[in-house]
């Protein structure tokens, strides 16, 4: 059995301290279970079932660090495996900014298990799949899609006495409908804690209606549009943008979050007044795991409000360099926004371009953050309130920073892997090129 | 890929910075005890358990792969070691046949029984999902090979030196990075021992060892007056090589305006360079938008290959078996058939290779037990053929597979991934001198850098590390913020001149990213320094 209760996590987790001589000693123990299916061309191409549990340990003198991790746990392994990592930390060299341990911490009780999803069988999904299958096979469409679900624990405990535990379920899919010619492709991608939120045919049924509508489109020139996002696009462009949250990569000078002279924005005006960000581990749409690798507490964080940098993480060791508090990395990313509809915000606008997704971003400039990709799977044109037609897809070359300087309006949030991010209206928006690519 | 991403080691000490983003590679070991394989006997034991019990369950095909994947990191900053960590992964991966589909099941519990017991499951889950299959899979015919083996032929097993000469030489790096003006610098060796054992219902099992390595660094020069920062990546390629790959002598470098390098590799001398190009690109002129004539590197070159042949002409992205993630690709199968269709300009030959020494995607067999061999791609411009493993040969016509076949680990099922893709040097002489001598405008890219492309690989676009003007013949100096977009056909089409041998050098990536649950591979590229007549070069500077 991979999935341990508190108790049993726990249990192996003291029997493994118990054998530790060093100054120091941490001890982490997972485990996942889960299953996949993939299929392509309307048929299952592969599917898989694997189950893991690992025990890691790390054993510090001085600050002199060795880690060690093992997958059998009866007695002689788990003594084997606490051995290992002291000598491992014995040859290792010192390791200037290492921080001792935390002592006992109270966390949150979080709220990412759903028993309903934990119990999806192999045959459970090959119906969700089926369902989906029957909704292109009956439009005379073709499917790509992968289903994906685990059940997954963690658990942490040290010499000084912290001891936290999270258990979590999962599932995701994703499809990719494409017309029988090869012209039009439409996509939707969903992941959640509880499955029955997972609608696998209305979700196929959404992709369809986009491979449908973008069949013929019309090359249009590229240039600077006002774009409207939807939640998958926008959230393709935030999510390196969360990344570059960091206070030492700032102070260093290495990141967009540094200032000229020295020191970071923080504190600064960095984006339209619009913007509210945070991170919150109990969100009910979004939850997450309460303490993080650190140890640390993780609790609702405003990064940004109204538009104004207010938080940076700080790992322990910057933290204590900097004499600040340590501020732990979000888990989730959420991005407030109003109460509009996707097609509300396509209604009040006058001329622009609707984006389902994007595709291949990669950074071009980690100064100014920009940049670059190809949209995907459905771009339509917007005119007097209504999409007109499909249009050829484009390449741009932007920077999420930018791009939520140019904010006009912000629609109601969804959920989009570990962010939560509402549509949004976005003026300027700089494409550079087309794209054959359908 | 998120089951994987939930290996929590973070925060756990020595090498833990490293692990989270790893943890596909396995789990730290004491590097000691990584080096004894395991009994290829007992490995034969265990395959015939596995295969025994799938057939009895009704597989009327089954394949068992027993992985041993060693990664060794050494990783360091300035003037510290962030982490040194083992990892070892082992296990076996059973894929079967059974009503006509595929199924696998993959465990790390090594008893005989457990291992009967999982090769039952991948007979279910190929059951359960045949209720929902369309065709019946058909597999090439394979002969087998009865009891054969194959190992990469290194001189220096790079698990075998010691961790401290790997740190002393990245923290003599760091310093010299330092030294020249750099204000920050990170470096790493990264190693790779896949020890693996396949054996299938044909008759064959085939052990095989395969080594890689990868030193790399990058540099940081900040200007804190003007708020701007640059970086320099090092000129290194990933080699499917042992530790040899890090004793350059002076035949294996490549004079010119910065020093490159074919076979082996001087980091030393390259981090001394890196440092001063940082410092160069502070200050260098920003780029005129418009049409040049583009003089590429292999240092570049390699990765424009990888994402604009090498993955369009994979059989499985052309089918739409990766439809809901890498894409599909613009040379449709029409086009192959048509026997004319003109990928590029009659300079353009690209052959696929599986055999080439040295290289990342050197195997003597795949992970389904085929020998592997070369063949072409484009052949004087003109698309000839793909990349197949067994269960698509029979698409293309042909009476077996090509030998594409692979799996980043036991635990993960083998799949069509891309063999060494490479241009092939010009046939007459000529020099990189000779060549920049030609052009009147144009731009000389060296080292890759930012690189994304459409999921039917028409439409590109490129950076790099360091990129040099070319004015009537001349290097004039230093340029900033250049990427360059175009057409895939229409690119290939404007390669005016390919250098000869003698510059033929392979980059490589050794993190292709390809599959759903997402899988990773080593793949190499080799080029001889290529020319491009009148690309669309862009500005990439933005004010935040």
């Amino acid at each position: 059995m991979a999935i341990l209760s508190k108790e049993e996590a726990q249990a192996i987790l003291k029997k493994a301290l118990s054998y530790s001589k060093a100054e120091f000693c941490e001890v982490s123990l997972g485990g996942s279970e889960g299953g996949n299916i993939r299929y392509a061309r309307n048929a299952v191409s592969t599917a898989g079932q694997i189950s893991t549990m690992d025990l890691a340990v790390s054993s510090t003198f001085g600050k002199k660090t060795g880690s060690a991790t093992i997958n059998e746990f009866d007695d002689a392994s788990i003594a084997k495996v606490v051995k290992r990592a002291e000598e491992l930390a014995q040859l290792a060299p010192e390791n200037p900014e290492f921080m001792p341990p935390l002592g006992p911490q109270t966390f949150q009780e979080s709220a990412t298990f759903n028993p309903v999803t934990a119990a999806i069988t192999p045959d459970i999904r090959a119906e969700m799949v089926a369902k989906s299958l029957q909704v292109v096979k009956e439009a005379k469409l073709e499917a790509a899609g992968f289903l994906e679900n685990g059940v997954r624990f963690n658990s942490v405990m040290n010499s000084k006495g912290l001891f936290a535990y999270n258990k979590s379920s999962d599932v995701s899919f994703s499809v990719t409908v494409r017309n029988q010619e090869g012209t039009g492709s439409g996509y939707v991608d969903q992941s959640f804690n509880d499955v029955a939120k997972m609608d696998t045919l209305a979700l196929t049924k959404i992709a369809a209606k986009k491979a449908t509508g973008s069949a013929g489109a019309k090359a249009i020139e590229p240039g600077k549009y006002t774009v409207i996002l939807e939640p998958l696009a926008a959230s393709d462009m935030l999510g390196n943008m969360f990344r570059g949250f960091d206070a030492r990569s700032a102070d260093e000078g290495r990141s967009f979050m540094s200032k000229k002279g020295g020191g970071t924005r923080l504190g600064e005006q960095l984006f339209s007044e619009n913007v509210n960000l945070y991170s919150d581990p109990m969100n009910p749409d979004i939850p997450s795991a309460t303490w993080n690798g650190d140890g640390l507490a993780l609790k609702r964080t405003q990064w940004v409000e109204k538009g104004v940098v207010k938080n940076l993480a700080y790992s322990r060791y910057w933290a204590a360099k900097k004499g600040v508090e340590p501020v732990p990395g979000g888990r989730n990313f959420i991005m407030e926004g109003g109460n509009k509809s996707l097609e509300d915000l396509i209604k009040g606008t006058e001329k622009g371009i609707l984006v389902t997704r994007f595709w291949y971003i990669r950074s071009v400039d980690p100064q100014t953050l920009l940049l670059t990709g190809l949209t995907r799977d459905g771009t339509f044109y917007i005119e007097n309130g209504e999409i007109k037609f499909p249009i050829k897809n484009f390449r741009f070359n932007e920077s999420p920073v930018i791009m939520l300087n140019n904010v006009e309006e912000l629609g109601k949030p969804v959920r989009m892997g570990n962010l939560m991010v509402p549509p949004m209206k976005i003026r300027d928006f700089t494409f550079t090129s087309l794209s054959d690519a359908v | 890929m998120k089951r994987k991403d939930f290996l929590y080691l973070s925060g756990m000490g020595l090498g833990a910075a490293l692990l989270p983003n790893l943890s596909a590679f396995g789990n730290p070991i004491d590097p000691l005890q990584a080096l004894d394989g395991v009994d290829i006997r007992v490995k034969k034991q265990m395959a015939d358990v596995a295969l025994n019990a799938a057939k009895s369950k009704g597989a009327s095909y089954a394949d068992v792969r027993i992985g041993r994947y060693l990664n060794q990191f050494v990783a360091t900053r300035e003037k510290r070691v962030q982490g040194v960590a083992n990892t070892e992964s082992y296990g076996i991966g059973i894929r079967v046949i059974a009503n006509g589909c595929w199924g696998f099941a993959a465990t790390n519990k090594m008893t005989m029984d457990d291992i009967a017991k999982t090769a039952e499951q991948a007979v279910a889950v190929a059951k359960a999902n045949a209720k929902i299959q369309g065709e019946p899979v058909q597999l090439a015919p394979q002969k087998g090979y009865g009891e054969v083996s194959w190992k990469a032929p290194i001189e220096i097993n790079t698990f075998e030196v010691p961790v401290k000469e790997k740190v002393d030489l990245l923290l003599q790096v760091n310093d010299i990075a330092l030294q020249n003006g750099a204000n920050f610098v990170n470096s790493v060796i990264f190693a790779v021992n896949e020890q693996k054992y396949f054996a299938s219902t044909d008759g064959s099992y085939i052990d095989q060892d395969i080594h890689r390595i990868f030193p790399s660094f990058g540099v940081t020069k900040i200007d804190k007056a003007s708020g701007k920062f640059q970086t320099r990546s090092s000129l290194s390629s990933p080699m499917g090589m042992g530790y040899e790959y890090l004793t350059a002598g002076a035949n294996d470098k490549v004079g010119g305006i910065v020093p490159r390098y074919k076979n082996r590799y001087d980091m030393l001398e390259d981090v001394k360079f890196a440092a001063l190009n940082a410092s160069e690109k502070i200050t260098a002129k920003s780029v005129e938008p418009g049409k040049y004539d583009l003089v590429l590197d292999p240092s570049h070159l390699w990765l424009t290959i990888h994402e604009s042949v090498g993955h369009p002409t994979e059989l499985d992205r052309v089918l739409g078996y990766e439809a809901n993630y890498a894409g599909t690709s613009f040379l449709t199968l029409d086009k192959w058939q048509s026997k004319n269709f003109k990928f590029g300009s009659d300079k353009v030959n690209i052959v696929a290779d599986k055999t080439q020494k040295g290289s990342l995607g050197a195997v003597g067999y795949d992970d389904e037990g085929v020998k592997c061999g070369k063949w072409d791609l484009i052949k004087d411009g003109i698309l000839v053929n793909y990349q197949a493993i067994r269960d698509q040969a029979h698409i293309l016509g042909l009476k077996e597979s090509q030998g594409c076949c692979y799996s980043q680990g036991w635990d993960d099922v083998q799949f069509q991934r891309m063999p060494n893709v490479s241009l092939q040097p010009g046939k007459e002489k000529l020099s990189v001198e000779d060549m920049i001598k030609d052009v009147e405008k144009g731009i000389y890219i060296i080292g890759n850098g930012s690189f994304s492309i459409d999921q039917q690989r028409y439409n590109f676009q490129f950076g790099g590390q360091i990129f040099y003007e070319i004015k009537d013949g001349k290097i004039v100096g230093m340029l900033n913020d250049v990427a360059y977009q175009a057409n895939t056909q229409e690119f290939w089409n404007s390669c005016a001149a390919v250098c000869d041998e003698s510059d033929y050098r392979l980059g490589g990536s050794f993190n292709d990213g390809k599959g759903q649950p997402s899988q990773s591979s080593a793949v190499s590229h080799g080029s001889s320094t290529t020319r491009f007549n009148g690309v669309n070069v862009i500005n990439t500077a933005r004010k935040i």
